[in-house]
């Protein structure tokens, strides 16, 4: 069929139809806010932080200890039986070097998210965060680091209590 | 035929104003636990394709089901959203069902309302960007404009809506599940402040947070596996217009059309004969009223009259909302209409306690998606 | 099976711009239309409509598949629309299938539409709020992030270079010229320009990405009695497959997309297939990034883990290979309006299989092809396989 069709719907317009005003358009602004409540999980973890250590939670069943905390386990299906501290250093699973903000402007200094599996848990079970004090080049999938953690007066129960991790002489 | 599909577990947590408590993952694991207690069924192994409901802008997070398959159950397995009204997400799961390649399938809706800061400015995103939200106008006018024709049409008056408010919030009194029962009188409604003439704070469902998750079987497992199967009988489900410009303003069109395909399918000629209750959406006092005519539950314009008679009371010859609706039990957003088929199951087993009707066979659920939509859909139940 | 069969009988799309000029409404509608005409239908011979639609902050309307319903001809019809984030262009049209084979329905319109263009300044903010709320968010993430560390992953693992993957986004986009509705088809690019692009978030360059996009598509599904008097060439749905992983993504090996195995096993199971290197003869895989083309082959089992770049390299996968993977151009391509272009590629093996391919018609008569999509936060596969015959 689409060998037959000469002409398809659907017309395209340039930035400049938008800037110039040739086309005509409304904008709005939605204002849309939550409080998204923390829970029993992931509040005992955020209180932790405030704390400065990393919780983890442990399933008997399939014997892993996972993080973030959660109140099941997803695969045994059933309730998580113990609360397990974690270290605060772990290993880089995975990393970017992200030259953009989310509306592509670029960064003046690169910011490098990573995967870091925690010590203190399972294989393989990490978090999301950021590194720092390093040279992006430097940066090496298996790498050891270590949380640098903001003064605990400033430590409010967010992830941001951990400023990021940066690698471990 | 159709595969005869039963729902053969059914689980429920929150229901409250505010639930600081837990959160949304934690609400949803409580309902879902239950369920599967109550089906008799491993989500892990059993259940073989999960359905959740979801809007984007009511949970704060873009394509909300990647949060779900943990809590359900559900990693690794069939899962998808539906963004729809939970009878919409009941419905798809029983479509899969039907199509003979899933005997065991759960659908989840929830609400996690108390945590929308802004709730009437997001009700206001969904009006169309070009038409109607340059207008600046709270999207409750357009409940105003509809209940004002309503009235006018038909001949219902403000005090028989308002004893709407007061028969639901009665009845939610002796649902241990409802969030807002209270004994009201007609005035405290009419005399409540105006939102949109004719519409005044009262004559609207209070929300609520909940999660309510279900397990439906196709008829060998269903047996197999529960001794009070509730068999679905008919569903049907429908949208009218959109815009606001365009849509049939006395008419709920979407019920009229959802109610008749339910009916077909069900085989039922006469509603209010064939039914022995019904559980319809309340979202508004008059949307109940409404919906009641539009289902042919009674006559056009006689829905008021029959409240005022108390046909539709627990005692009365045709209870509508025993548990209370939503104007008793708190709006649970997209999960309303679970909460409308939860009551229909409890019903039909015999297990609604305090609130429990005699002699029922047969029930109705009907949900409508709110503000500022057209969309509904009907299921019908039987023990 | 004792399934009851589901064909596609018609298709259509919108082409696919960076703005459009048509509301989304307008665009689901051109689509809808299309797809009718194309097999003679009116919406009065359709049933139900199905719609897929990702994220509503696209479109910046709030229940925007409500918003959406009339332009995709379901005024005083049922009506749902399904969401799966990226997955969603090929969930709809299992969504579809579930609708007709159920047996409640003759014939299912399927709709899928975007309009990431309404999402002003970037449609990545649409993004913004995928990640945790809690645990995630406040770091201020946005979605490269998440491609860059699953590239990275697998890049690592198997010890691939920039160079092996830029190679998909050659060939794609080196197809997509072919394609009349294209936004990005080039002739002429090369592995330098890619290697040679901006690079977003290391190692994901400006040209391993596809384009934010406006567009739609729709295809027609009907019974197996209706679908044979509207059309003498019905291409049937033989099998689907869908899964969801957990959403703890930094839980997961990012190397290997298991749940696209399993939607991938599920959908060979319902179609019979027991080796789909040899019964797929037309692949298209989602390609949003270059590297998930690959990622998607090896969770397809259509190339062995950590083989698909070679299998690149070696020609396999042109259009003129042994296994055509993305003959269309796919979203590197032809552009990404996301549910739209998922639906796109499973236009494209309906186009493929019925011969009606023109410029873009892989060669030896394909029998059946397969078409992939993926989505949420790395988690979700879905999969419809198309045969004719049979």
């Amino acid at each position: 069929m689409t060998a037959k069709i000469k002409e398809f719907p659907g017309v395209g317009l340039r930035e400049s139809d938008f800037t110039e005003r040739k086309v005509l358009f409304t904008e709005w602004k939605p204002n849309a806010q939550y409080a998204w409540d923390a829970g029993i999980a992931i509040g005992r973890y955020l209180a932790e932080l405030k704390e400065g250590r990393i919780i983890g939670v442990h399933c008997h069943r399939c014997r892993r200890t996972v993080v973030p905390p959660r109140i099941f386990c997803e695969w045994c299906f059933r309730p998580m039986d113990e609360w397990v501290y974690l270290e605060d250093h772990g290993v880089v699973n995975t990393f970017s070097i992200c030259h953009v903000r989310w509306d592509m402007e670029r960064l003046e200094e690169p910011l490098i998210p990573a995967v870091i599996e925690i010590a203190g848990a399972s294989k393989g079970m990490g978090i999301l965060h950021l590194l720092g004090e390093v040279d992006p080049k430097q940066v090496k999938i298996g790498m050891k680091v270590k949380a640098v953690w903001k003064p605990a007066a400033e430590r409010i129960g967010a992830i941001t209590d951990i400023l990021y991790f940066k690698p471990v002489e | 035929m159709p595969r005869e599909v039963a729902i053969i577990g059914v689980g429920y947590s929150g229901f409250r104003a505010l639930t600081p408590e837990v959160s949304y993952k934690e609400l949803m694991y409580e309902a879902a636990v239950k369920a599967y207690e109550d089906a008799g069924v491993d989500p892990r192994r059993d259940i073989e394709s999960f359905v959740t409901v979801a809007e984007d802008f009511t949970e704060g997070t873009s394509i909300f089901d990647e949060y779900v398959p943990d809590q359900l159950g559900a990693v690794l397995k069939p899962v998808h959203t539906i963004s729809g009204e939970g009878l919409h997400g009941f419905i798809a799961a029983y479509l899969q069902i039907l199509t003979g390649a899933m005997d065991i399938v759960a659908v989840e809706a929830h609400s996690k309302a108390s945590n929308i800061l802004t709730p009437d400015e997001i009700m206001a995103f969904a009006m169309d960007p070009v038409y109607n939200r340059p207008l600046q106008v709270n999207p409750h006018f357009i409940a105003g404009l509809e209940m004002n024709r309503y009235l006018c049409e038909t001949g219902t008056t403000r005090e028989q809506c308002a004893l709407v408010v007061a028969k639901n919030k009665h009845n939610a009194l002796y649902n241990p599940l409802a969030a807002y029962g209270a004994n009201i009188a007609i005035e405290d409604v009419l005399q409540s402040e105006i939102v949109s003439y004719p519409l005044s704070r009262l004559d609207m469902s209070p929300r609520a947070d909940g999660a309510i998750v279900m397990v439906l079987a196709a008829r060998e497992r269903a047996e197999e596996l529960s001794d009070i199967p509730i068999w679905i009988r008919g569903v049907g489900w429908c949208n009218d217009s959109f815009s606001l410009e365009n849509r049939d303003w006395m008419n709920a069109i979407y019920a009229a059309k959802a109610g008749e395909t339910a009916y077909r399918m069900a085989g039922i000629r006469t509603p209010w004969q064939e039914l022995d209750f019904a559980e319809i959406d309340d979202t508004f006092s008059y949307k109940e009223l409404q919906h009641m005519e539009a289902l042919r539950l009674c006559r056009p314009g006689e829905a008021g009259m029959l409240t005022e008679d108390g046909a539709t009371e627990i005692g009365g010859d045709f209870p509508v909302n025993p548990s209370g609706g939503s104007l008793g039990m708190g709006h649970l957003l997209d999960a309303s209409g679970l909460a409308r088929l939860l009551e229909v199951v409890l019903q039909l087993r015999g297990e609604a306690g305090q609130h429990q009707l005699p002699d029922v066979e047969a029930g109705l659920a009907f949900a409508w998606r709110g503000l500022p939509t057209t969309s509904g859909a009907a299921v019908i139940l039987c023990n | 099976m004792g399934l009851r069969k589901v064909a596609v009988v018609g298709a259509g799309m919108t082409k696919f711009v960076r703005r459009a000029q048509e509301t989304g409404r307008e665009l689901a509608y051109e689509a809808a239309k299309m797809a009718l005409d194309s097999c003679e239908l009116t919406l009065d011979d359709v049933d139900a409509v199905a719609l897929g639609t990702a994220p509503d902050a696209f479109d910046a309307v709030h229940m925007k598949g409500e918003y959406l319903s009339d332009g995709a001809g379901a005024w005083r019809k049922p009506f749902m629309r399904s969401y799966v984030g990226g997955g969603t262009g090929v969930f709809a049209p299992i969504q579809g299938w579930y609708h007709v084979a159920s047996g409640l329905f003759d014939v299912c319109l399927v709709v899928c539409e975007e309009k990431m263009s309404s999402c002003q300044p970037h449609p990545q903010g649409a993004f913004l709020t995928i990640f945790d709320h809690t645990t995630e968010r406040p770091l201020g993430p946005n979605l490269l992030w998440i491609f860059a560390l699953e590239m990275n992953r697998y890049m690592q693992t198997y010890g691939l270079q920039k160079k092996d993957i830029a190679l998909v986004s050659v060939k794609n986009k080196r197809n997509a010229a072919d394609h009349p509705c294209a936004l990005l088809g080039d002739p002429n690019i090369t592995v330098e320009d890619v290697l040679n692009s901006e690079v977003l978030a290391w190692p994901v360059q400006r040209l391993d990405v596809s384009p934010v996009t406006d567009g739609a598509v729709a295809v027609v599904l009907a019974a197996e009695n209706v679908a044979k008097r509207i059309t003498d060439k019905p291409v049937w749905i033989k099998g689907v497959g869908w899964s969801l992983d957990t959403a703890y993504w930094t839980n997961r090996d990012l190397y290997y997309p298991k749940y696209v195995e399993y939607a991938a096993r599920m959908a060979y199971e319902m179609a019979g297939i027991r080796e789909p290197r040899k019964e797929i003869h037309v692949v298209e895989p989602y390609d949003p990034f270059d590297y998930k083309e690959l990622h998607h082959l090896e969770g397809l089992l259509l190339a062995d883990k950590g083989e698909a770049p070679r299998l690149t390299a070696e020609g396999v996968t042109a259009r003129t290979g042994n296994m055509p993977v993305c003959p269309s151009g796919g979203l590197l391509g032809v552009g990404n309006p996301i549910a739209a272009a998922g639906l796109m590629k499973v236009a494209e093996i309906f186009w493929q299989l019925r011969g009606e391919a023109g410029k873009r018609q892989v060669p030896g008569k394909p029998i059946t092809g397969l078409a992939q999509a993926w989505g949420d936060l790395m988690q979700v596969g879905t999969v419809i396989i198309l045969g004719i015959g049979g």
